[in-house]
């Protein structure tokens, strides 16, 4: 059984004539500790597909599973704790919580989570820490670079140690030195088992990546694995670049 | 972290908004509380003017009356079979039960004496007495001796008199010993002397037209002792005067109607600014819901985060508005109470229901912008996913 099962996944908006399938009939998996980058032109589906993943948006047919979990069967409660405990999101925006502190929004999964006070506080500096903000923890996000703040986003991300990373365009609102720190960490996370489904339009973030999804149209247009690990940077496979590749990184 | 740290913060960041908050529930609480404490210390101002002061309970002899009417027109009743109240059975009423809270006992001898070709009413009452039945008597003068008259302010005039004249009552050679202030009620028209006096004026030695008592009566009913009094004076007519206390009671009542209702007037637009007020602010953390249902918050958690800063603010808004009430009464009570002190008291049950009553009402508005918060769909809220 595969870590991630996605089959026959449709997202449809609207209804009638005037319906549009957004994912229309997508099917894959994933194993566990693969770092897989979804690629595609604006509107091929990529983010929607993502927004399926993160069990926030659920599909109009097709099957989702994680771990063998039917992420969409489950009731809207054990669908929050789900994303809490098999899922870390890093978004493009950062989204940190502009009135807490770094340290403070990297321990927002842990407030609804079990366990002592102390062991939470010492796993987010942990985690902070990981990600090199152990200096910048009782700063607040508008004190802090871009960059900083999309570390302290992966930093809040892993915190819970989820099984899976979903990012979406992590390098997206950075330049390319400090996207390229930002790839790094998120390698180095997929290197220590964890399994990342990235969204990216930049050739240079999907090489990180072993496989590469190409949608186009809301539907699979290309899965390419790279035979062995991951070189980085390296250059995207003939298809993918001509599908909506070859940007840099930030 | 914790969601309650995660709600105090919150406030804390939107101060302006949060102080708007507080203030349309301050202005609620406030208002109630300073219209219950009002109403609570006029109430007792008045229960306390009337135990100190003035009878509320009079003792009549007791006498048969027989109604006449001729023609189908009533012709009033005639009185027979009067039995006077001796003056010496007056000591029973300090034996009942209740004696502890009998204030003053005030026998009074009444009997028409004629003065200077004119028929007056003579009184002899006990001024030791009088002084608590009658707080609202004043006089020019002094209380009379054994041979001294108080006269009543119209009497004075009518017999043109003043303090240090002298008259003959029925044959007794009185003197003015004081002339009373008017009062509006019939002393005015009366001759005061001591009882005994009277009684030797009017032949009636020992013997009592009537008995004014004053009963203290805050732990027991009224007519509780009227029960006691008629049990020891089984020859007389007790009864409680509920008129005056009755209409003054029927006044505050209305009183108290009026500003419940203009309380719950202002309690409901105080509700209406936190339900507006939360409902802006809900709408302006869409995002920030987004990233907690994101990260894994349940609906179930944004509710509590909203429901516990509308708590917090209310709890605040409970303590501030009781302070504020209780200072407004103590102004307010000085200025309808014509300058005279009156005691607001400041109770622990009363400050804990307004706290409760704030948290309840900020709770009760919040409840539908913590489901609106709640119910958001977090790919809607993100809007990036």
């Amino acid at each position: 059984m595969s870590f991630i099962e996605v089959k026959n996944l449709v997202k449809q908006y609207g209804t009638g004539e005037a319906a549009v399938a957004a994912v229309n009939g997508i099917s894959f998996t994933v194993e566990p500790g693969e770092f897989v980058a979804v690629m595609g032109p604006s509107g091929a589906g990529k983010s929607t597909l993502l927004s399926v993943m993160g069990a926030m948006n659920a599909p109009t047919k097709g099957r989702y599973a994680v771990d063998g979990i039917d992420v969409y069967s489950l009731r809207p409660e054990q669908g929050a704790d789900f994303r809490r405990e098999f899922l870390g999101f890093v978004f493009q925006g950062f989204h940190l919580v502009d009135y807490l502190t770094v340290l403070e929004n990297v321990m927002l999964p842990l407030a609804v989570s079990p366990g002592a006070r102390q062991e939470k506080d010492a796993r987010a500096k942990e985690a902070l820490a990981w990600v090199g903000l152990a200096d910048k923890a009782s700063r607040l996000p508008g004190e802090i670079s871009g960059g900083e703040k999309e570390r302290a986003a992966i930093a809040r991300a892993i915190v819970n140690e989820p099984p899976l990373l979903l990012a979406d365009e992590p390098t997206g609102s950075l330049d390319s030195s400090t996207g390229r720190d930002v790839m790094e960490l998120i390698l180095r996370l997929n290197r220590q088992g964890t399994t990342v489904l990235m969204v990216t339009h930049s050739s240079e973030c999907a090489g990180y990546a072993a496989r590469r999804l190409l949608v186009r149209d809301g539907r699979l247009a290309a899965d390419e694995t790279d035979a062995g690990d991951a070189e980085v940077p390296k250059d995207l496979p003939v298809g993918l670049a001509a599908a909506g590749g070859g940007q840099s990184i930030g | 972290m914790t969601l309650a740290k995660i709600a105090i913060r919150n406030l804390m960041r939107r101060k302006a908004k949060a102080g708007f908050l507080l203030l349309g529930l301050v202005i609620g609480v406030a208002t109630a509380t300073a219209v219950f404490s009002m109403v609570e210390a006029m109430t007792m101002d008045i229960n306390h003017k009337l135990e100190k002061y003035g009878a509320n309970i009079l003792v009549l002899p007791r006498a048969e009356s027989l109604g006449l009417s001729y023609g189908g027109l009533s012709l009033g009743g005639v009185p027979f079979d009067v039995e006077e109240i001796r003056e010496q059975d007056l000591v029973r009423i300090d034996a009942i039960p209740n004696a502890a809270n009998v204030a003053a006992v005030g026998p009074i001898t009444l009997g028409v004496v004629p003065v200077a070709g004119r028929r007056l009413l003579l009184a002899g009452v006990d001024f030791a007495a009088a002084g608590i039945l009658k707080p609202w008597w004043h006089l020019d003068g002094d209380f009379p001796g054994a041979d001294g008259v108080l006269l009543g302010a119209e009497a004075a005039g009518t017999l043109d008199l003043g303090t240090g004249d002298s008259l003959t009552v029925a044959g007794r050679q009185l003197r003015v010993s004081g002339i009373l202030s008017p009062t509006g009620s019939q002393d005015d028209e009366l001759l005061f002397t001591r009882l005994s006096t009277a009684q030797q004026i009017l032949n009636k030695p020992g013997k009592v037209s009537m008995v004014e008592v004053a009963a203290l009566c805050t732990a027991c009913p009224v007519e509780e002792m009227v029960r006691q009094i008629a049990e020891v004076l089984p020859n007389a007519r007790v009864s409680a005067i509920q008129q005056v206390v009755k209409g003054r009671m029927e006044t505050l009542a209305q009183f108290g109607r009026l500003s419940y209702g203009i309380s719950a007037v202002v309690l409901m637009i105080g509700a209406l600014v936190v339900l507006v007020t939360m409902m802006g602010n809900v709408r302006e953390r869409t995002e920030e819901i987004g990233i907690f249902r994101a990260l894994g918050f349940r609906s179930s958690h944004v509710l509590k985060i909203v429901l516990m800063e509308a708590a917090a603010v209310s709890a605040m808004a409970g303590i501030l508005g009781y302070a504020a009430g209780i200072g407004a009464t103590h102004f307010a009570v000085r200025l309808l109470s014509g300058g005279h002190p009156v005691a607001v008291s400041i109770r622990p049950e009363m400050a804990g229901a307004a706290i409760a009553l704030a948290v309840i009402l900020g709770l009760c508005a919040s409840l539908y912008p913590a489901v609106t918060a709640a119910r958001l769909d977090p790919n809607e809220a993100l809007r990036t996913l």
